[in-house]
């Protein structure tokens, strides 16, 4: 193998690193509030509600994200006047954009079933402690319900964060130069794949380490009351102060 | 010519695409078929290698699994399409013949899904081999059955019962990954949809077409999985 000519890469492929991470980024926190919205209509027991969102995530589900893709970048090109009409060609004549609807349309089906699950692990008798307290809804959601069901789903998000991570590549076939497109050109210019792909590989690897330590930490963070308490402490501590709303 | 309406294009009329599109579901099919079950062999190798206690397999196993699970698909595409050929010039030369070698598309595809779904694979076949019980081994090593009369009897009977849920999810990682493989040019049913798109200019038609028998593909295969399931559980007294 070549470092010369991997270092060379490597300063290439990096450069592809911002858009990754711009579509990374904006399709998951714009994706996770859809998802949301997604969970809470299957969960809202409104026949008409818990359908729609299932028939979503079923058709979300079950096609590649590249055909998503291009349904959208290239299939919507053929009603081209109807969109100029109502002024939204601007925004679907452009790959960086549809790859950002493309992406969150998909991650927000994935992350709808994770935060249902979630949402359905809080325990029932918490939920009813709270009522007991005289704790309004949104007091629920917010002290009880939502903590509780972002950790249970925490794990299972970090999964789909670092899948997204990868799906980005597919960016790429629509003409975005992220790091697999760049990584795509350098291997047409040099036909050296094995060096390109051993420095792309590595890029995405250590973002995605990134990635499950980050949740790591974050997961360690909301469960103290999971941890055992540390030698020679009181046992009987304040809670912490999340535990108490604050 | 006149534009054509949706089910004019996908139907099976004179300027139908329909045959075509149903040829192109087959190859899909076909590929996703011939990729899983390279990942079947791969993922139990890498789940042997993993719960051998052996440190250096096992260390091999782990890379595997952590290394293909953490890079686009794509990228193990692109690698086996252009290194792959690479490869086979590069051997060819060795023997004398000095033209360009290339793999035919359907087989570097076919690799290409089998590497990345056994990195899948490898994970379900070791969760369901944790999952059988320690009393059954032992029972059949008191009995006296040799290794491979235990492995035969006990372990795969079992581990094929508790890995059909993830097998089935890991199925439809290769079927979808399939898609893919239409960026070095095989004409499963992705490409055949973006040939018919070109020609007449209607890619909504075609793509939205083409959604709909991954959907079919993907519902079909849910409900085969289940099947077998419920099937391979017969035996299996469950709560509730």
């Amino acid at each position: 193998m070549d470092l010369a000519f991997m270092g060379r890469t490597f300063l290439t492929l990096i450069e592809g690193v911002p858009l990754l991470l711009e579509l990374a980024g904006l399709s998951l926190s714009i994706g996770a509030v859809f998802a949301l919205l997604l969970a809470t209509m299957r969960l809202s027991g409104v026949g008409v509600l818990d359908w729609t969102a299932q028939s979503y995530i079923f058709v979300f589900r079950g096609t590649p994200l590249l055909v998503q893709i291009f349904l959208i970048y290239y299939g919507l090109g053929q009603f081209r006047p109807a969109l100029q009409e109502v002024g939204l060609w601007w925004f679907f004549r452009e790959p960086f954009y549809c790859a950002v609807f493309a992406l969150t349309l998909n991650t927000a089906a994935y992350a709808a079933e994770i935060f249902r699950g979630g949402l359905l692990s809080v325990p029932h008798g918490q939920i009813e402690a709270a009522k007991a307290c005289g704790m309004s809804r949104l007091q629920r959601f917010r002290r009880i319900t939502l903590p509780i069901a972002v950790r249970q789903a925490l794990p299972a998000y970090g999964n789909e964060i670092i899948l997204m991570v990868k799906a980005t590549s597919l960016a790429s076939v629509i003409t975005l130069m992220e790091v697999t497109g760049l990584a795509h050109r350098l291997i047409a210019q040099s036909f050296r794949a094995v060096e390109v792909f051993v420095v792309a590989g590595a890029i995405y690897l250590f973002i995605n380490f990134a990635v499950t330590r980050a949740i790591l930490v974050i997961e360690w963070r909301l469960s103290p009351h999971l941890r055992q308490a540390p030698e020679g402490e009181a046992p009987m501590k304040p809670a912490p102060a999340h535990a108490r709303g604050a | 010519m006149t534009p054509l309406g949706f089910f004019e294009i996908v139907g099976f009329g004179e300027r139908g695409w329909g045959p075509a599109l149903l040829l192109a579901t087959g190859v899909t099919l076909a590929v996703a078929v011939c990729g899983f079950l390279v990942g079947s062999v791969l993922g139990a190798l890498a789940a042997a290698a993993k719960l051998s206690g052996l440190r250096l397999a096992a260390a091999i196993g782990d890379f595997y699994t952590t290394v293909l699970r953490g890079i686009p698909d794509l990228l193990v595409i692109y690698l086996f399409y252009f290194g792959g050929s690479l490869a086979l010039t590069n051997i060819g030369r060795m023997l004398g013949y000095d033209g360009f070698l290339g793999l035919p598309v359907f087989v570097t595809g076919a690799l290409a899904i089998g590497v990345v779904n056994g990195a899948y694979q490898a994970e379900v076949f070791r969760g369901a081999y944790l999952s059988l019980s320690k009393g059954e081994l032992e029972a059949a090593r008191s009995v006296g059955m040799s290794r491979f009369l235990m492995f035969r009897r006990i372990v795969v009977p079992q581990v094929m019962r508790y890995a059909i849920p993830g097998l089935g999810n890991v199925w439809q990682l290769a079927l979808k990954e399939s898609a893919l493989i239409s960026v070095i040019g095989l004409v499963e049913l992705l490409r055949q949809a973006q040939i018919g798109a070109g020609s007449t200019r209607q890619p909504f038609y075609f793509f939205l077409a083409a959604a709909i028998l991954y959907l079919a593909l993907t519902t079909i295969s849910t409900i085969a999985f289940q099947k077998a399931e419920n099937r391979a559980m017969r035996g299996v007294r469950r709560a509730g």
